[in-house]
C-alpha cells in the first residue's frame, strides 16, 4: 500500500461537479450531509475547491455546453482521484440520451471508477457508492 | 471603472454550473449578467418525439425540485384537449402530493439561505425538518423525488388508509418546526440585518418584470394561480394568499416561512375531506386540438402548453416555468448592494436553473447564428429549389 492508497483509507473529501443535471442528484447529495445521514461523522465532507477532492461525484447529463468544463475540473484535480457517476443520467444519458444537446454520458469524457444508478439515487446508495469505492482504491 | 468578478461555473454557492458576471466599483455591485445554457438537455424536442404517457415522467425530470409541479401542469394541458372529468379523489391526492412538494421545497430554500448567511444551524435544521416532508412522499408515492404520481386523467396508485395518521402527525410536528424556525429567524437581530432592506424590488419593478410566485408576494404583488384560477382541490379548502410589503429579502423569506404553515393547513384539510372513489378517468386518445396547463409551483407560476395533431404524440409542447421570469429580477434587486449580499440576493428568487434553460445558437463571429435576413435567405432558397425541381 503506497502512501496515496493509504491517504484514502479515511476521510475522502468529495467535490460534487453538477454537469446538467436536474438537482435531484444533488439535493441528495446535499441531503448526505443533513442530521440524518451525517456523512461528516465518517469524515468525509464536501468541499468547495476541485483542488482539495479525493473524490468526484458527478451528477447530469452532459450537455454539449458543459463537457470542455468538466474536463478542465477533472484536469484540475490532484490525482489520483476517484470519480463517482451519480444517477441514471451521469451512468447512461437516461431519459435525455437522445436529445440534440446530450454529449454523455460521463464517462465518454473522463474515466468513471464507480456508477450509482437510481433517479435519483438515494443517499443511501450515494454512500453505499462511496464506500464501495473506498474498498476498491 | 468597473471590475468583472466571474461567479461560476463550478462554484460553492451555486448548486447548478451557471455563470454569473458581476460588474463592481470598489464593493459596490453595478451590474450583473448572467450565462444559462449547460444545463440545457432540449427536453421540448424530446417531449415531441415521446407518446403522452412518457411525457409524464419526462416533464418531471425538468427540475428535481418541481417534479410534480410539472407533470401535473402537463397533466391539465392534455386534459384541456380530451375535457376530461377528474375524479374526486384524484384532485385532492394531486394536491396533497402537490403540497408536500412545496413544503420541502420551501424548507431547503430556507435551509440553503442560513448557508449562505453562514448559519449552519439554520442549514441543518431546516434540512432535519425537510427529512420527514420526504418520507410522507415516500410513502405516498412510492419514491422521494420524480413521484411519477400524475397521469393524464388522475394519479397512477391509489394510497392506503392506513398511512394518513403518520402523515398528518409529520404535518402537525412539521408546522411547529417551522413556527419555531419563523420566530427564531425573524427575532435574530443579525438575520434581520443581513436580509432587511437588502435587494429591493420595488412593486412597480415586480410588476414590470413579470416577477412570479414569492418573489411577486414579496414585493406586495397579490397573485397565486391557485387563487385566480382554481385548480386540483384549492378552492375547496381554507387557506390564504400570503403577501408581504417589505420588497426586500425578509419579505420573500417571511412569504417562503408563512406559506408553509398554509401548505400544511392545505395538507390537512384534503385528507380529512379525502373522498373515496377511482383514481383516474381512463383517457383512451387525445383529439386534435390544443391544451394549456399551468399551476403554482413552488416558485411561482408554471405554464405548460400542448398541441396535438390527434397521434399519440404531442405535435408540440411548450413550458415555462417560473425562474425564467424571476432571473431578470436580479438586476434591480442587486444594483448598488455590496458584494457580500450579492450572492443572497442571486439565492432570494429560490433559482432553478434547469428548469430555465434556454439555447442560443452562436456563429463564430459570438452574435446569434441565424439572423432575420439569414432565415429570409434560407427560405429564398428552398422556393428557388422547389422551383427548380418542379
Amino acid at each position: 500500500m503506497g502512501a496515496t492508497n493509504w491517504g484514502f483509507k479515511k476521510s475522502l473529501w468529495v467535490f460534487h461537479l453538477n454537469a446538467g443535471a436536474c438537482n435531484n442528484c444533488d439535493i441528495e447529495v446535499l441531503d448526505c450531509l443533513c442530521p440524518k445521514y451525517d456523512i461528516e461523522r465518517f469524515g468525509m465532507k464536501l468541499v468547495g475547491s476541485v483542488k482539495h477532492a479525493d473524490v468526484l461525484l458527478v451528477s447530469g447529463s452532459v450537455p454539449r455546453k458543459v463537457v470542455p468544463q468538466l474536463i478542465e475540473a477533472y484536469e484540475q484535480a490532484p490525482k489520483p482521484v476517484a470519480v463517482v457517476a451519480l444517477g441514471a443520467c451521469g451512468c447512461t444519458g437516461g431519459i435525455f440520451k437522445d436529445g440534440y444537446n446530450f454529449a454523455g454520458p460521463i464517462d465518454k469524457h473522463i474515466p468513471v471508477d464507480a456508477y450509482v444508478p437510481g433517479c435519483p439515487p438515494r443517499p443511501e446508495a450515494i454512500i453505499d457508492g462511496i464506500v464501495k469505492l473506498m474498498g476498491k482504491l | 471603472m468597473s471590475t468583472l468578478i466571474p461567479i461560476g461555473p463550478f462554484h460553492p454557492v451555486l448548486e447548478e454550473p451557471e455563470y454569473i458576471s458581476l460588474y463592481v466599483d470598489g464593493e459596490t455591485v453595478e451590474d450583473a449578467d448572467i450565462d444559462l445554457g449547460r444545463i440545457h438537455r432540449g427536453i421540448e424536442l424530446l417531449a415531441q418525439e415521446k407518446t403522452y404517457d412518457q411525457d409524464t415522467f419526462l416533464v418531471e425530470r425538468i427540475c428535481g425540485i418541481c417534479s410534480a409541479s410539472h407533470s401535473w401542469a402537463a397533466c391539465l394541458a392534455m386534459e384541456d384537449i380530451v375535457d376530461v372529468v377528474i375524479p374526486d379523489r384524484a384532485r385532492y391526492l394531486r394536491t396533497i402530493v402537490h403540497e408536500l412538494e412545496r413544503l420541502h421545497s420551501h424548507m431547503l430554500w430556507v435551509g440553503l439561505a442560513g448557508h449562505i448567511l453562514g448559519y449552519w444551524t439554520v442549514f441543518m435544521w431546516g434540512w432535519k425538518y425537510r427529512e420527514p416532508v420526504l418520507d410522507c412522499l415516500e410513502a405516498i408515492t412510492g419514491n422521494r423525488n420524480n413521484y411519477a404520481w400524475y397521469c393524464p386523467g388522475g394519479v397512477r396508485r391509489d394510497v392506503a388508509d392506513e398511512i394518513w395518521p403518520g402523515v398528518l402527525k409529520a404535518m402537525d410536528e412539521f408546522a411547529v418546526q417551522t413556527d419555531m424556525l419563523l420566530h427564531a429567524i425573524l427575532d435574530d437581530p443579525v438575520i434581520l440585518g443581513r436580509l432587511k432592506g437588502v435587494g429591493i424590488l420595488t412593486t412597480e419593478d415586480a410588476i414590470a418584470y413579470g416577477t412570479l410566485g414569492p418573489t411577486a408576494r414579496g414585493s406586495g404583488v397579490p397573485i397565486d394561480v391557485r387563487r385566480d384560477e382554481p385548480y386540483g382541490a384549492y378552492s375547496e379548502v381554507d387557506w390564504d394568499v400570503m403577501v408581504q410589503d417589505g420588497c426586500d429579502c425578509l419579505a420573500v423569506a417571511a412569504v417562503r416561512l408563512l406559506e408553509m404553515l398554509e401548505s400544511v393547513k392545505i395538507i390537512k384539510q384534503c385528507i380529512e375531506k379525502l373522498p373515496a372513489g377511482p383514481i383516474a378517468t381512463e383517457v383512451r386518445e387525445i383529439p386534435r386540438g390544443e391544451g394549456i396547463g399551468h399551476i403554482e409551483a413552488p416558485r411561482g407560476e408554471t405554464f405548460h402548453f400542448i398541441r396535438s395533431n390527434g397521434t399519440n404524440m404531442p405535435e408540440r409542447h411548450k413550458m415555462r416555468a417560473p425562474t425564467f421570469n424571476n432571473i431578470p429580477s436580479f438586476r434591480p434587486r442587486v444594483k448598488g448592494e455590496s458584494i457580500s449580499d450579492a450572492v443572497l440576493i442571486f439565492a432570494v428568487i429560490d433559482p432553478c436553473y434547469s428548469c430555465t434553460e434556454r439555447l442560443a445558437v452562436l456563429g463564430p463571429d459570438g452574435r446569434p447564428y441565424m439572423k432575420g435576413k439569414d432565415l429570409i435567405a434560407l427560405s429564398h432558397a428552398k422556393t428557388e429549389e422547389l422551383r427548380k425541381n418542379s
